[in-house]
């Protein structure tokens, strides 16, 4: 039995994202989503079957897990091995990241029909999700690394076009440009990095690049450029690219503000799925990186493991639950950068396996913690945590699965992350122990800012509502009892078995050294939050208080925003663009408009020759002809 | 010589045979039934016009006096095309109850003109030439002068026939010296005898003065403006399509076959004449008000543009200079036909009176902008091929220099064309031109030139037919 069904999971969304576009303002608003949520529905069924299809019947030759390449259509032919096919590849992290996209996905789905019932454009929204369903999907599939990045752009823009979903609101305008801007300048590394990656290679195809045989002649190019190799310079750039989505320090700016955005895209785009797309980038192509540039790896490993330390530390201070659950994602993100950058190859590839682990049981528990912050907004009509307090009462459903998220996030046994955060852990103890104990650290820190915005919601002093909060209707809640199933259950599945670097599946186990301090440290990030904020006290505003300038310091998130106003708006507008704006306006127009006035008075006064005497005509004519005749007979003659 | 070789005249035959039918039509259809003549003549036209598409022959007849193949098929083609637009254009002028009198003398004399263009294009020798050229020129002047009660009409009959006298004098006389020189008038033997002794290349020099009148290159375009503003809108849209593209068939045509000896001086000829045409007529162009001198301005500058593709030598500059005129035919015929049909209905001819047009003729507006982004070369329309190839063509020559100053003057068409545009779309105007419908011929015309304004620059085997037949002439 063949894959070709699975370029039905792609196509399906741009079919819907076409029939909701283009005709949903012709139906009533809430069939565009349940047209939408159906077809997501079959979407992810066929990941199941692909999934099921993959890992037990087909995808296995001789013990390792194959590249599959189900369909493909060669789209642009520019030799015969450097040509862009747009298809579908199947191996174990596509087939994983079909799964956690389709089913957020769908949960996003199914949750929007509450959360997003009434509002303007409800089927616009629809059909943005489809749009953005597929260029996942898409990207996910992708055979080469040109229909990825073509893909990459699509979420992009479809990430532009949700986040600016409120356009008459200009914060969230502002923040849809940012994210763009900030996510294609570092796309521009990618697109360079690609191009010279396949200068080098003679081919974008991923299959020959990650074969033994594409390693080679990848190794073999001797190109080198400032001290390191063209092909250290190619995978770096196209790491910024994956940087650049994935919000790693310092591209990390945009991701903070997307929360503007509609919650449900929050927890589809900027949490469980596209965010993830630089980890899935660099896993891709993994090999290429772990043979040819192992210090390229180093680099990576430490912007994650920076990026998670600076985020955990913003997330401590934050008021707006979206917005400490923006850094949150940053943080954990940086985990799985770090996981890549500091795993080796085959047998000890145990870094790549937990990095795409703790990928998916990311991408369920932040969508959970993303959807259930949908649902207290939706109830108390407010992001800040300081005008919540004490829903646990009116929120019942979204108390409880909310709290497993949190004890899922903060890596208490025997929820899911616990155990791709274990995993984590090990690796980083056995490739260098700073990013372990950095890592240690953002552990302590996850626990306590994530029990801090626990206690603040659902504890702690009531706030006076206006009307009483209540309970999210069924199609808000049914998703987050979901999610909360898979974010408890999900780390039972014995992930190395499936995931691996080189497709040779490798048993797991559990590090107890490492499991129970890490454990143990959880527990005290809890333990100082719950005493911090399970009642109303003076503790926090004092140690804020004693904290000073460093307290201050963080909460601007290290003035990361205003140092890059200070370039863009002082260095680059003042000292590069406003120079360039006068010539264009003084030289360029300048001499354009010099040019158009003598066009014009030449014209006036050409026009006098013309009198309409037909004897003038006569002198002309003959004229011209005795020039010429003089001219070419006797002078060059 | 038996019937079958004279049916190699095919083209030539047929439209004599059409005239006769006219002039029949006009001896004995009554007055009252004069408005059919309309109907039934461009109806006998199109047959003409159809049969000319059937396979043809190639070959020689007379001893060589006139002669035909594959490529002079193709103009006679083209020039039929624009004369069929041009007479569709026209019906609902001739409808009119001035005109109705004399509408067989309409057809009859620029039948007559399209024949000689035709033995013109097909001649062999510069008699069959001369003849050609003189049938094509002098009821030219009869139709330029055919509002005869119009002051400006009778004076653009007069300064076309003393200009064009002028000029053919000059011509006959270059021929006469060509012929004192080489001994003879057939082009064969012309061209081997032709050197670059001082009296053939005087001769030469006073043939392409001659030829430079007919296509109105400066400095011999002064009758040009005042004709064309003259004439009966109809006639200027024949005048500066039909008459000039057969001048510049018949002319690419000699000097590819008579004077390649000469190329080097004709080059340099060239290469002056063409600066000169499109800088000065776009320079003229620029500051026109009354759109028939604005659109005989801008055919003036065209011609210097086909110049760059004659540069390009017998093969691609033959072929880019065919397709620019088929392109040329039907873009230009566009303009003039809604430039007709809006004189016809208001008799308004100045660019100020279209400020407005789009809000009230919304479907005549679309076709000008059409035939005006055409005539400027803006892609994706076959304007823009047209332009494109002929650059191609002087550009494999190496003149870059030409080709930049024609890109700039390109540029500067662009200008004026647009102001047109401008007019029609931007400007507001507190009388426009009130909402009408065009007549069934003239709508039809219109359709038949949008189509091949789209469909020449996108059926790529026109441009590939017209360049084998060009390679097939020149292998021998």
């Amino acid at each position: 039995m063949d894959f070709l069904y699975t370029i039905w999971i792609p196509l399906i969304p741009f079919l819907l994202f076409l029939l909701i576009g283009l005709t949903g303002m012709y139906f009533k608003p809430i069939v565009s989503g349940i047209v939408g949520t159906v077809g997501l529905g079959v979407i992810t069924l066929l990941s199941f079957i692909t999934a099921y299809q993959y890992f037990f019947v087909d995808g296995m030759v001789d013990g390792v897990y194959q590249k599959i390449v189900a369909g493909s259509y060669t789209w642009l032919a520019f030799t015969d091995t450097l040509h862009i096919d747009m298809g579908v590849m199947l191996d174990p992290i596509a087939v994983m990241m079909l799964l956690v996209v389709s089913i957020v996905s769908f949960m996003v789905h199914i949750y929007s029909l509450g959360y997003m019932k009434g509002e303007k454009g409800f089927s616009r929204f629809y059909a943005f999700l489809s749009l953005f369903t597929f260029s996942m999907l898409g990207l996910v599939v992708a055979t080469n690394i040109f229909q990825m990045y073509i893909f990459w752009e699509l979420v992009g823009v479809s990430s532009f076009l949700l986040i600016g979903f409120y356009y008459d609101k200009p914060s969230a305008v502002a923040a849809s440009k940012k994210a763009f801007i900030v996510t294609r300048f570092a796309d521009f590394g990618f697109l360079v990095g690609l191009l010279l990656l396949s200068y080098i290679t003679g081919t974008f195809d991923f299959k020959t690049l990650t074969s033994p045989e594409g390693i080679e002649t990848i190794r073999g190019a001797g190109l080198t450029f400032m001290g390191a190799s063209a092909v250290t310079w190619a995978m770096l750039l196209i790491f910024m690219g994956g940087a650049g989505k994935s919000a790693m320090f310092p591209l990390h700016i945009w991701l903070p503000d997307a929360m503007e955005g509609p919650t449900p895209v929050s927890a589809l785009i900027h949490a469980a799925t596209m965010v993830v797309a630089g980890v899935y980038l660099v896993a891709r192509l993994f090999p290429v990186f772990i043979m040819v540039t192992p210090e390229s790896l180093n680099v990576i490993a430490y912007i994650g493991g920076f990026t998670s330390l600076f985020a955990a530390v913003i997330a401590c201070t934050q008021f707006d639950i979206k917005r400490v659950l923006a850094f949150s994602t940053l943080s954990q993100i940086g985990y799985m950068m770090l996981a890549l950058g500091v795993s080796g190859y085959g047998e000890h590839g145990l870094g790549f396996t937990a990095s795409m682990f703790h990928l998916s049981t990311h991408a369920m528990f932040k969508a959970l913690l993303f959807l259930g912050a949908g649902a207290i907004i939706h109830a108390v009509h407010s992001n800040y945590m300081y005008e919540m307090g004490g829903l646990r009462k009116y929120l019942p459903i979204t108390h409880l699965t909310f709290l497993i998220a949190c004890l899922t996030i903060a890596g208490v046994p025997p929820l899911s992350g616990f155990w791709s955060k274990d995993e984590i852990l090990a690796a980083a103890w056995h490739h260098d122990k700073l990013l372990f104990f950095i890592e240690f650290a953002v552990a302590g820190l996850t626990a306590f800012y994530m029990f801090r915005l626990y206690f603040s919601v659902f504890w702690g002093k009531e706030t006076h509502y206006h009307h009483t909060p209540h309970e999210s209707p069924l199609t808000m809640t049914i998703p987050l009892m979901l999610l909360a199933v898979a974010s408890i259950f999900a780390g039972f599945i014995p992930f190395g078995e499936f995931v691996s670097s080189d497709g040779i599946p490798h048993h797991g186990e559990i590090h107890m050294n490492i499991a129970v301090p890490s454990v143990a440290i959880g527990l005290l990030g809890i333990l100082v939050a719950l005493l911090m904020y399970r009642r109303e006290t003076t503790v926090p505003d004092r140690i804020a208080k004693a904290l000073g300038g460093f307290y201050r310091t963080v909460y601007h998130k290290f003035y990361i925003d205003e140092v890059y106003l200070f370039v863009t708006k002082k260095i680059i507008f003042n000292l590069i663009s406003r120079p360039v704006a006068w010539f264009d306006r003084h030289l360029v127009d300048g001499t354009m408009n010099k040019v158009a006035w003598v066009v014009e008075f030449s014209s006036y006064r050409t026009r006098q020759l013309q009198s309409g005497q037909l004897q003038h005509y006569a002198v002309f004519f003959v004229a011209g002809v005795l020039v010429l005749v003089l001219t070419f007979a006797y002078f060059l003659f | 010589m038996d019937l079958s070789q004279f049916f190699i005249m095919r083209h030539e035959v047929l439209l004599l045979a059409v005239i006769i039918l006219i002039l029949l039509m006009e001896i004995f259809v009554g007055k009252a039934n004069r408005k059919a003549i309309i109907p039934v003549s461009i109806g006998l036209f199109l047959l003409s016009t159809l049969a000319g598409f059937l396979p043809a022959e190639s070959g020689q007849l007379f001893g060589d006096m006139y002669r035909t193949n594959g490529l002079i098929v193709s103009m006679k083609n083209i020039l039929n095309i624009g004369v069929l637009i041009v007479m569709l254009l026209s019906a609902e002028w001739l409808r009119k109850e001035e005109n109705l009198d004399k509408v067989s003398e309409y057809y009859l004399i620029m039948l007559s003109t399209l024949v000689g263009m035709f033995y013109m294009i097909s001649s062999g020798d510069f008699l069959m030439f001369y003849l050609g050229l003189e049938l094509a020129s002098i009821p030219m002047a009869a139709l330029a002068a055919y509002d005869k009660f119009r002051n400006s009409s009778a004076e653009a009959g007069i300064k076309f026939i003393f200009s064009s006298a002028l000029s053919s004098g000059v011509l006959l006389y270059g021929l006469s010296m060509i012929y004192a020189s080489t001994g003879s008038i057939y082009f064969t033997e012309v061209a081997a005898h032709m050197g670059e002794q001082p009296l053939q290349v005087l001769g030469f020099i006073f043939f392409l003065a001659g030829m430079g009148f007919k296509i109105s290159l400066v400095p011999f375009h002064f009758w040009t403006a005042d004709v064309y503003e003259g004439a009966p809108i109809s006639v200027t849209s024949y005048l500066s399509v039909i008459s000039k593209g057969a001048a510049i068939f018949i002319f690419s045509i000699v000097l590819f076959s008579v004077f390649p000896m000469l190329e080097p001086l004709w080059q340099e000829l060239l290469y002056v004449l063409a600066i000169l045409t499109m800088t000065l007529a776009n320079l003229f162009a620029v500051r026109q008000n009354n759109i028939k001198r604005f659109l005989a301005f801008s055919s003036i500058a065209q011609a210097g543009f086909i110049l760059l593709g004659i540069m390009g030598g017998p093969h691609l500059g033959l072929t880019t200079v065919v397709y620019f005129i088929l392109v040329y035919v039907f873009t230009n015929l566009g303009a003039f036909g809604v430039a007709i049909s809006i004189s016809d209905k208001t008799g308004k001819e100045n660019i100020n009176d279209y400020n407005g047009l789009y809000k009230t003729n919304p479907m005549l507006s679309l076709t000008m902008m059409l035939a005006l982004f055409s005539l400027a070369g803006i892609p994706p329309v076959a304007g823009f091929f047209g332009k494109f190839f002929l650059f191609t063509s002087a550009a494999s020559k190496g003149y870059y220099i030409l080709v930049l100053i024609a890109v700039l003057n390109a540029t500067i068409s662009l200008y004026y064309y647009l102001r047109v545009v401008k007019a029609m779309f931007i400007e507001k105007s507190d009388h426009p031109i009130a909402p009408f419908r065009s007549s069934l011929s003239t709508r039809m015309a219109l359709a038949l030139c949008v189509a091949g304004t789209f469909a020449v620059g996108f059926i790529s085997w026109i441009y590939e037919y017209l360049y084998d037949m060009t390679y097939l002439l020149f292998i021998f």
